[in-house]
């Protein structure tokens, strides 16, 4: 009875469809190439994956609040460029990591209080602040790449510590946090309700509004993070970073099983769901597919994973 | 009657929803060219009766003949085709189309199949509007007209779908007084063309002045038809009045002590005008009032969601600010809205997620929400108010009417308020789990909590209450100790 309960609990979590897919996906792999499963294969795929993984942390957290954040990919690369910058204009490694997690923030404030008081859609202020902030950082590179002299910034991106890539580190910690907070603390709590039902959380007494801003402060610092570690790992911080990354993390977000209206989401089901897209990238190139197929076989596959699920909950009701 | 043909006749009417007998054995007629009002207290049954006609509701039993034909009315469209058409209180007008595509929307006029036939729509718009006497221009925006200029409109779309029976319900709520005159006018040119209409309204006064006759239900039933020329407003309202009680309300005597909350001339852009009240630790105090009389509103005010334009409120005699529900409750005050799907839960979300929202700070230990607080919190409303529900754990979209309440109710006494608002806490729940809710709220004045309870249910006020406000356009019109009050009386001062 009680194993029986818990493994319904299993299945029917979120979480376990997209995790099935993964798993289905890793193992035709494996049968179709030996390639697949090497150790440097899987390093890289999974040091790929997590910079997107990163930023679809705080995109999962924007969108469990009913909102969407499209300004992530712009915002990965200004605040990527004015790290690098500062850190060629002398700065040390910890204000310069600052100064680009600052930018991340602002931006998210920018965002917070579009939303919140202006009452702007989220839609629209995001719209128009992935458009600043990409305009921005052209603006302040002259579209030139800034190059990353210091070994110890590198280290970010491309170190490893006990043989894991620093990002995947990186990512383990901010998801293991991630995950806390929202389950556990009360602004996590909040953010749930407030997704479930906006009216109903104000009428119980929660600050709406503070919430809001905090969360667009979060997905902006998350973005910044992710563009950080890009620019490490690649030695190089460039104005047109993390184009359409915007749309990269929310699909993760929703192939993890959040919904759009906002309410439901979680952090592992995000990750999951970065990683088929991380996988299926990785199989479509050790496939030799076409890159002009690629494209189309992602967005295919997004459909086919979110439809299941879909499905799935149908059938459940 | 200005002729004697019968255009319809609806016969032993009966309808269930669950939990709930909302018809039974309703008859109605109405002749062509006639105004027929129909009245009846909130929840006597008019709306489903209206929906029935509309086709939105199915009937359980009972006959309806239109023009002497048999009518199923199965849904909306066939009650269309028929010509029965009912023009909503909340109007559904698409705001940002002109009059003319508003009027035409899903019957539009075509040239070769695809196209609209934009010129041959504004005229006709043009003729409808000239015979309702509207001067607007079919092209002007919905979003510009004015809400009576916009019922206008909405008559002339039933002229021009041909309707032969028009409902109208509530219109004049949000009108002036010239407005209204504007919309009497074309109500009585339509019926001089042989047109039914069905009139809605709390309004009194206007029923003597607009219809010919009127239907009085109650309870899901009809109390009578009679000439308007024949009745005055007080038999209106002693045929309105006189609800069964269905269940006895365990009312005990408490003590009951300070004042623990007092409003003085409270008003709001919108609606409430200069509204004072106080009520006192261990009493319950009831507002009673017709819906949109300004109780909800005076409710959110009080609670700080919704802002004053002025008056002042106290709390134990201390003048206090209330901007926002969060320092409502740190303050002391609780509330339960009357919507409990839209401002009450989070339908997704556990029970215990639902109960705990309120007082998450509370619960914490450390950085975190205890787990085992938040379980104990909810395990005990449950036992508390007896919950029925499988565990703490369980999604409260699965809970019946009656526990879904409960829960709201459990997150309000969670933030263990002095004043406790309860707006329409028995609405939509069975028998049963009404009862414990009255008993639940008696035991909470014993323990000295200040309650108001805001019903529409004239029984219930009646039966749980210490003492009566009555409001009626956003002031408050009288108050009523529970040895005087009665039905009659609250219905006086409730209706013009």
């Amino acid at each position: 009875m009680a194993v029986s309960s818990s493994v319904k609990r299993v299945y029917s979590s979120s979480v376990f469809g997209v995790a099935v897919i993964l798993a289905t996906m890793c193992a035709v792999m494996a049968v179709l190439t030996n390639k697949f499963l090497t150790e440097t294969n899987i390093v890289s795929v999974v040091r790929q994956f997590s910079f997107i993984s990163i930023m679809a942390i705080g995109q999962c957290m924007v969108i469990i609040t009913g909102g969407i954040d499209l300004s992530v990919g712009s915002v990965f690369a200004f605040s990527s460029v004015i790290s690098a910058m500062s850190l060629a204009a002398g700065a040390p490694l910890a204000a310069s990591l600052l100064v680009g997690a600052a930018c991340g923030m602002a931006f998210g404030l920018v965002n917070g209080i579009l939303i919140t008081r202006v009452k702007l859609p989220p839609f629209i202020s995001t719209l128009g602040i992935m458009s600043v902030a990409r305009g921005l950082s052209y603006a302040v590179t002259s579209g030139f790449p800034v190059n990353i002299k210091s070994a110890d910034y590198a280290f970010l991106g491309q170190g490893q510590i006990a043989g894991v890539p620093v990002p995947v580190l990186l990512l383990v910690a901010l998801a293991a946090i991630a995950s806390a907070f929202l389950g556990r603390t009360v602004l996590g709590r909040r953010i749930y309700a407030l997704g479930g039902n906006e009216e109903a959380a104000r009428v119980s007494g929660v600050d709406i509004d503070r919430v809001k801003v905090i969360v667009y402060v979060l997905c902006g610092a998350l973005a910044a993070i992710a563009g950080i570690a890009t620019a490490s790992r690649l030695g190089v911080a460039q104005s047109t970073a993390g184009m359409g990354y915007e749309l990269d993390s929310i699909a993760a977000v929703i192939i993890g099983g959040a919904s759009v209206k906002g309410g439901t989401g979680t952090i592992s089901g995000t990750i999951i769901g970065a990683s088929i897209m991380g996988v299926l990238r990785n199989a479509l190139v050790l496939l030799s597919v076409s890159a002009y197929w690629q494209q189309a076989i992602i967005g295919f596959v997004i459909i086919l994973a979110v439809s299941m699920d879909q499905l799935r909950n149908m059938a459940k009701a | 009657m200005r002729t004697d043909q019968c255009l319809l006749k609806m016969e032993g009417i009966s309808k269930t929803f669950p939990g709930v007998k909302a018809l039974d054995q309703v008859d109605l007629e109405i002749h062509r060219g006639e105004v027929l009002a129909l009245v009846g207290e909130n929840g006597a049954g008019k709306s489903t009766l209206m929906k029935i006609l509309g086709g939105i509701h199915s009937r359980d039993s009972g006959t309806i003949a239109f023009e002497g034909r048999p009518a199923d009315l199965r849904d909306p469209a066939h009650a269309r085709r028929l010509g029965i058409s009912i023009i909503h209180q909340e109007l559904n007008v698409m705001e940002n189309l002109d009059v003319a595509e508003n009027i035409f929307v899903g019957d539009e006029i075509r040239t070769a199949l695809v196209f609209v036939d934009r010129k041959a729509q504004v005229g006709r718009t043009r003729e409808l509007l000239s015979s309702v006497g509207l001067d607007v221009d079919p092209r002007a925006l919905m979003k510009d007209l004015s809400l009576a200029s916009r019922q206008m409109v909405e008559i002339a779309k039933s002229l021009s779908m041909n309707a032969k029976l028009i409902i109208m319900d509530e219109p004049t709520s949000s009108l002036t007084e010239r407005e209204t005159e504007r919309l009497f006018r074309i109500v009585r040119e339509v019926c001089a063309r042989g047109i039914g209409v069905i009139y809605i309204s709390h309004r009194l006064e206007e029923i003597f002045e607009l219809a010919d006759r009127v239907t009085v239900l109650r309870d899901g039933r009809t109390v009578g038809t009679k000439e308007l020329s024949e009745c005055t407003k007080e038999t209106l309202i002693a045929m309105m009045v006189g609800r069964e009680i269905d269940e006895l309300y365990p009312k005990t005597e408490g003590r009951i002590g300070n004042e623990a909350l007092r409003v003085e001339k409270v008003s709001t852009a919108s609606l409430l005008r200069e509204v004072s009240f106080a009520v006192r630790e261990g009493e319950v105090l009831g507002f009673a009032g017709l819906v949109g009389a300004g109780r909800t509103e005076l409710a959110k005010v009080v609670f700080g969601l919704d802002r004053k334009s002025g008056g002042d409120i106290y709390l134990a005699g201390k003048k206090v600010s209330i901007g926002s529900p969060w320092e409502a409750i740190r303050l002391g005050i609780g509330y339960v809205p009357e919507d409990r799907k839209r401002e009450g839960l989070v339908l997704g979300m556990a029970v215990r997620g639902n109960i705990s929202l309120s007082v998450l700070e509370r619960l914490k230990r450390y950085l975190f929400v205890s787990g085992r607080k938040e379980k104990e919190l909810a395990e005990d409303s449950i036992l508390r108010l007896r919950i029925k529900a499988q565990s703490a754990s369980q999604a409260v979209k699965f809970l019946s009417g009656g526990n879904q309440q409960k829960v709201v109710l459990a997150k309000g006494l969670a933030t263990t308020p002095k004043v406790l608002i309860l707006d329409e806490p028995t609405r939509g729940v069975d028998v049963g789990a009404k009862k414990e809710i009255h008993s639940i709220i008696d035991a909470l004045a014993k323990t000295g909590m200040a309650i108001i309870v805001i019903s529409s249910e004239l029984p219930e006020i009646l039966g749980i209450s210490d003492r009566i406000v009555v409001m009626r356009n956003g002031r408050i019109k009288g108050e009523l100790r529970r040895e005087e009050a009665t039905q009659v009386k609250v219905l006086e001062l409730a209706f013009r």
